[in-house]
């Protein structure tokens, strides 16, 4: 369970076409990063995959079935946390548990899992605008991850913390990845990052959206055993990594042209 | 204009001065002979007359009873107001059919005045409780719905795809998120609401109440009684102060628990 499939997606708002012939193929525990320039039409990607937005051309499919709604089984983690305010730590990750009517052990059990997995056990009763950025994205993190579900869909998750507190979530997110393998389609514009986690990288180009490449990187991390390394910034030294990421950088530049990314 | 925080001494002091003034021109003018007394009693007579009143009754009952009448229907008339207007402001905000069915009709009814509703209320009712509370929640049911309303439509849209996303359904949602969200414009509202409120009583007691304070004053009028009118409306006065004080306080406290700030005094 966890395959996502986009077939001949294309997305027009309005007159303008935001992505056109989308093919992608995510497989089950597969973690998949989307690269591009802002407005290329990434969080549209992701969105239809959710079931917030649903494409105008082309099918967009979860475990072999289109997507129509929203749904439990494909959780998002958005760039601005979106918990809820006024629910605690621990009521903003119960309340998927609760829509899905399980029985009050079972959700205490995997409420007090997912804040061991996320380091938060100490904060299960604080409200939100009472932790930092980072902590608030492991809660949404935990919330969605307490579900289980057969994808996780992430969009620049680490995209509003500051560079320092996003370099231990980064390693967090390898960290939850390994114990907790799912099918993952990671949106982001940092280059790096994407090299980091992902197992294949998509990159995208902009007017009109689309897919221009595929790197494999999961070949690469494991013959060059980038896993021996548990800190970020020694597996951004490390030759092969280097070389993938101004192999990004060069096809992103190309598209386009003169344009800083 | 300086816009430095007036200190508490400050605002005591300002707020003695204008009332000073205030009663001072209204002592003057009455006291000076250029109006007869009985058009404008002093400030004086007035106190006098409150006193009086406290213990003695007027129009079947002493102020204290007056008051209180009018007050089970100002609750009743605001409590039914927001127990019907929230749940339909929320329900608005979150189904779509219910917003465009009921818009409409609401935009033409909220336009008239409560006291346009004395008629039907005192035929309805006749001189009941029925007949004043009808009025004061004609009064106070828009300000409550549409708060309601519009704290429900402009939740955050993160928010509602959060909830979407979780597979939370459309009672829970409501329940959970549209008014939590809504709160602070529910709160808001409700001051709007008692404000409207307790005018809409007062006027609707003058015509259709065998009792309370609007009532006291009509029957003081057909008296000649000047004094008693005056007292009525100094307790009217007063009271509204006092009530939308308690709500604005309860809406800082609000407020504070989201860690928002109340704009304005
Ligand atoms: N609901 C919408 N209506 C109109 N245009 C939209 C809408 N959503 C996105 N777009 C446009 O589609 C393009 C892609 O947006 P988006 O997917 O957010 O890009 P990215 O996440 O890569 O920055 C942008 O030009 C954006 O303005
Ligand atoms: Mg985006």
């Amino acid at each position: 369970m966890g395959s996502i499939r986009f077939d001949n997606v294309s997305m027009r708002f309005g007159t303008f076409n935001a992505l056109e012939g989308i093919n992608l193929e995510i497989g089950e525990k597969e973690f998949v990063a989307i690269v591009g320039p802002s407005g290329c039409g990434k969080t549209t990607c992701m969105r239809m995959v959710a079931g917030f937005e649903h494409p105008t051309g082309g099918t967009v499919s979860v475990n072999g079935a289109r997507v129509v709604a929203p749904g439990p089984d494909r959780a998002v983690v958005f760039q601005q946390f979106a918990l809820f305010p006024w629910k605690s730590v621990r009521e903003n990750i119960d309340l998927g548990l609760r829509n899905k009517n399980l029985p009050k052990s079972e959700r205490e059990d995997r409420i007090a899992r997912a804040l061991k997995l996320m380091n938060l056990e100490s904060h299960a009763d604080n409200f939100p605008h009472q932790l930092s950025g980072g902590m608030q994205q492991r809660v949404a993190i935990a919330r969605a991850y307490v579900l289980d579900p057969s994808v996780l869909l992430m969009d620049e998750p680490f995209g509003a913390l500051d560079a320092q507190t996003r370099v231990v979530m980064q390693e967090e997110l390898v960290r939850i990845s390994r114990v907790n393998p799912r099918t993952v389609l990671f949106i982001t514009h940092a280059v790096e990052e994407a090299v980091y986690l992902a197992d294949r990288v998509a990159i995208m180009t902009r007017r009109p959206g689309r897919i221009k490449e595929v790197l494999d990187i999961k070949s690469i991390r494991e013959a060059e055993q980038w896993d021996k390394h548990s800190r970020i910034e020694d597996v951004m030294d490390i030759e092969s990594f280097v070389h993938l990421r101004t192999q990004i950088w060069k096809s992103l530049r190309e598209e386009k042209g003169s344009d800083a990314v | 204009m300086n816009d430095a925080p007036l200190t508490l001494s400050q605002r005591i002091l300002y707020a003695g001065l204008g009332l000073g003034l205030f009663f001072g021109l209204w002592a003057g003018l009455s006291g000076s002979g250029l109006v007869p007394r009985q058009f404008l009693p002093g400030p004086l007579d007035v106190l006098d007359r409150m006193m009086q009143l406290m213990t003695t009754p007027f129009a079947g009952a002493t102020l204290p009873v007056h008051v209180a009448s009018s007050f089970e229907r100002y609750i009743y008339g605001v409590g039914l107001a927001m127990l019907i207007g929230v749940p339909i402001g929320l329900m608005m905000g979150w189904f779509r059919l219910l917003d465009d069915i009921v818009t409409p009709i609401f935009d033409m009814l909220r336009f008239i005045a409560p006291i346009a509703w004395v008629p039907f209320a005192a035929l309805w009712f006749g001189t009941g409780i029925g007949g004043p509370v009808m009025i004061i929640f004609a009064g106070a049911f828009p300000p409550c719905l549409i708060n309601a309303y519009r704290g429900a439509r402009f939740v955050e849209p993160r928010l509602i795809e959060a909830a979407r996303m979780l597979g939370t359904g459309n009672t829970r949602t409501i329940l959970e998120i549209l008014l939590p969200a809504a709160f602070p414009s529910i709160v808001a509202g409700l001051r709007v609401a008692a404000g409207l409120g307790w005018q809409s009583l007062v006027g609707a007691e003058l015509i259709v109440a065998a009792a309370g304070v609007g009532f006291m004053m009509v029957q003081a009028q057909a008296n000649v009684a000047t004094p008693t009118v005056m007292v009525g409306m100094i307790a009217i006065g007063v009271i509204g102060m006092a009530i939308d004080v308690l709500l604005r306080q309860g809406e800082a406290i609000v407020l504070r628990r989201r860690g928002l700030q109340m704009s304005g005094r």
